[in-house]
């Protein structure tokens, strides 16, 4: 088995300069962050002992904010300012959200960008409202790890879209967290399972978690986890389940109107009863009603299916969508992994069992998996990998990418399922003579139809010189990262002339935005943010310094004199300046020792690929 | 940009190994993946992001029949314009016709619908080894070059027999 061979760019740490990294699960319902300590990955507590933070965030009038089990406690006492599943919110506009969460909130529309919830402390973007989540899940680790936290990985759902990505990695910015990799749900749990079975073969993962569904086949052989295909529905959790009982418990209660603090005190009980089904066949309901005071009302296990059913079909089709999708039938499916709070409920146990003609395995813990699994990654995406943890991970990417064409057609550039990175470019070409400037218009989807597919970004590509109708070859390349995340370029190639593009993110935050929201973040304390800054710039110069140290010792052949002189000019450089309290300095030596470096680390790669292939062939022998 | 079959150090032949291809793509993957390099400078993630890239692309291309013959024809030369029809023989034409009438007709029939599929599949199969012996062996440009389009038209075909089964069953 070749991959287990294979030397490192950053050769195993001894035990004592492990780098600590963490993997957060960054729930709708409930969030979790865990680590990898003495080789054992474990969730992380606060310090009442708690392993799960509520997805939480009540907002004062002072600014300040309460996370977690606080929030959750007083939510119907404070409806409109204590905010709940948030993450249904992220990278959404206003005409996106379903009804039920905007009734709760006091939902704004921002010029058509992202919504903003309307709080005593003024309005806020989801994307603040994470932040306020992940800063406690920062926290929480610092006091445990120390504070010299390399980075995080943070989860996602697979079937997340480029502004719902964007937004939950700008939400970790605004935390302060550095984000090494944003990693599926499904394939953090794959992650977690796969490793601690040792299993070869195909999985599938079946994740309902609060607010999103996620399903993905993945192959595990020989070291690599490869995703196959994956599907699901963002806005379909156990957040459903809870309404439709909600509702109809405060029909047969009374059917009178609440007000916003006894609605979300229903919402609660609608919760609490969900849960108390999956063990007891009947449970008895406290409804409140509009005046004061509740009503019993008796809830058989028969009634919460009949309610729900629907969304537990609605749940099926995505997993059918995959499997054609991967080119496999349930009996290729070696194991069913099920993921997330809402599995818990025994009709959805029963429906994917009756699918896939077996039972689903339930025996780790719904909850804390993902973040195990996304913790497991972190360790190895910090450099701790050690022998035997020397497996791989491809994912892909869930929802095509498109361009918008005339008459409102959808041409796909990137198709569902494609193995990122990658990276796909396509010509154009002008419609009008003289035609200087070409709208283009980024879609994600499956639809033929642009309305039916998500907008991502409109951006124009301008100075297109003059030229007839059909003369100009616009060259627009989409690249996706292992993030899954999109950036697109557009080039006017016959002249050889390069226009500038500007991308105006449809549901995101600009940058402007973001570096708005950290200023005022530190509002009160501008010299914590300075020397935030220049901590976080000497850390990097001196990451970069050693990495470009060792890699001049393993790979000096590479390089010319005058070559490794200047780097170790560079290098020096960038040592001096790291001395200074000068942050912007350090930035300037850090930017121009990477961009002298380049070549050198091109050079590295084709000489490691080499050797690798050499050794593969070796093997084979 | 680097040739896919010198980047898996694989011989530049029509005929391949999947299980070699399989084996080189993992070899490189597993240099090049932007995770082994998350902990490193910002250069050598961009130069990781740009190999991960080129390594996927070029396993795509190379372990698709049909993608592998249009990109050695692009590579000897003779690129195949999937915009033009031309260099189609007038029987196959026919045929093409033929068998969208049959597809239409079968629109709502699932069993008649696979049974097409399994004919279209058949076919393909079968051209596929007269790609293979004018590729590797005659070196018969236009030749692959018909094929390859022929080829391309029954996969659309093929496609859309796939899209009508799945709307079937949902």
């Amino acid at each position: 088995m070749a991959l287990l061979q294979l030397s490192e760019p950053g050769d195993s740490p001894a035990p004592h300069e492990q780098r600590l990294a963490v993997g957060i699960d960054l729930g709708t319902t409930n969030s979790l962050v865990a680590t990898v300590r003495h080789a054992l990955p474990e969730c992380l507590p606060n310090a009442e002992g708690d392993v799960i933070l509520p997805s939480v965030v009540r907002f004062l009038r002072d600014g300040n904010t309460i996370v977690g089990r606080e929030a959750l406690a007083v939510q119907a006492q404070d409806p409109r300012n204590t905010i709940a599943s948030v993450k249904r919110l992220m990278g959404r506009g206003l005409q996106d959200v379903d009804a039920p969460m905007r009734g709760r909130y006091d939902l704004l529309d921002a010029g058509g960008g992202m919504v903003r919830i309307n709080t005593v402390a003024g309005p806020r973007s989801p994307v603040e409202v994470s932040a306020e989540i992940l800063r406690r899940l920062r926290e929480r680790a610092e006091a445990s790890l120390g504070d010299n936290l390399v980075g995080a990985v943070i989860t996602v759902p697979a079937y997340f879209d480029d502004a719902q990505r964007q937004a939950t990695k700008d939400a970790a910015r605004l935390a302060g967290l550095n984000v090494l990799r944003l990693l599926n749900e499904p394939t953090a749990a794959a992650i977690a399972y796969g490793l601690d079975e040792a299993a070869e073969g195909i999985y599938a993962v079946y994740d309902l978690g609060g607010g999103t569904f996620d399903f993905s086949v993945l192959r595990l052989a020989r070291g690599v986890f490869e995703v196959m295909a994956t599907s699901g529905d963002s806005a379909l959790g156990g957040d459903d389940f809870d309404d439709a009982l909600a509702d109809w418990l405060h029909r047969k209660a009374s059917g009178v109107d609440l007000d916003c603090s006894r609605s979300r005190a229903l919402l609660a009980e609608a919760r609490r009863v969900k849960e108390a089904l999956s063990s007891a066949p009947v449970v008895t309901a406290r409804v409140p009603l509009a005046a004061d005071g509740v009503r019993e009302v008796e809830v058989h296990a028969q009634d919460f299916v009949t309610l729900t059913q629907a969304l537990v079909d609605r749940s099926l089709s995505p997993v059918k969508k995959a499997l054609r999708d991967a080119g496999l039938g349930v009996d290729d499916i070696q194991a069913v992994v099920m993921v997330g709070g809402a599995t818990r409920m025994p009709h959805v146990r029963s429906a994917v069992a009756k699918l896939f003609g077996r039972q689903p395995h339930t025996d780790i813990d719904p909850d804390k998996v993902v973040a195990i699994g996304a913790a497991i990654q972190a360790n190895v995406l910090a450099g701790n990998r050690r022998p035997g943890e020397d497996w791989l991970l491809l994912d892909v990417i869930p929802l095509s990418l498109g361009l918008e064409m005339m008459g409102g057609l959808t041409e796909k550039i990137i198709p569902r399922n494609s193995t990122i990175p990658i990276a796909k470019a396509q010509d154009f070409t002008t419609y009008k003579d003289g035609q200087s400037a070409m709208a283009i218009h980024v879609v994600q989807g499956e639809r033929e139809l642009v309305q039916d597919c998500r907008s991502l970004a409109r951006f124009e590509l301008r100075g297109i010189p003059p030229m007839p109708a059909g003369g100009a070859r616009i060259r627009v390349t989409f690249q996706v990262d292992a993030d899954g995340l999109l950036s697109v370029t557009a080039r006017e190639q016959t002249t050889g002339v390069e226009s500038h593009v500007t991308v105006k993110p449809s549901y995101g935050l600009s940058d402007d935005e973001v570096a708005q929201m950290l200023k005022s973040g530190f509002e009160h304390a501008e010299d914590d943010m300075q020397a935030r800054a220049l901590r976080e710039q000497q850390v990097e110069a001196r990451r970069l310094i050693e990495a470009t140290r060792q890699a001049l010792t393993e790979d000096a052949s590479l390089l010319s004199a005058s070559e490794h002189a200047t780097l170790l000019t560079e290098i020096e450089h960038l040592e001096a300046l790291s001395t200074t309290p000068d942050h912007l300095a350090i930035k300037a030596g850090i930017d121009a020792l990477s961009a002298a470096t380049g070549d050198f680390a091109a050079r590295r790669m084709d000489k490691a690929i080499r050797e690798a292939l050499t050794g593969a062939r070796v093997d084979n022998l | 940009m680097q040739e896919y079959y010198s980047l898996f150090s694989l011989p530049e032949r029509y005929a391949i190994d999947p299980a070699r291809l399989e084996d080189a793509y993992r070899s490189v993957q597993a240099q090049v993946h932007p995770d082994r390099f998350a902990h490193r400078p910002e250069a050598e993630r961009r130069v990781a992001m740009q190999w991960a890239t080129l390594a996927n692309e070029a396993f795509r291309t190379l372990k698709s029949p049909l993608e592998r013959a249009r990109y050695l024809l692009e590579r000897r030369g003779a690129p195949v314009d999937p915009e033009r029809n031309t260099g189609m023989s007038p029987a196959f034409l026919m045929q093409q016709m033929e068998w969208r009438e049959s597809v239409e007709e079968a629109a709502s029939d699932a069993v008649e619908l696979e049974r097409l599929h399994r004919e279209l599949a058949r076919d393909e199969r079968v051209m596929f080894d007269d790609l293979a012996q004018a590729l590797d062996e005659a070196a018969d440009l236009p030749r692959a070059g018909e094929l390859v389009q022929r080829l391309m038209f029954m996969e659309k075909l093929r496609r859309e027999i796939t899209d009508a089964l799945a709307r079937l069953e949902e």
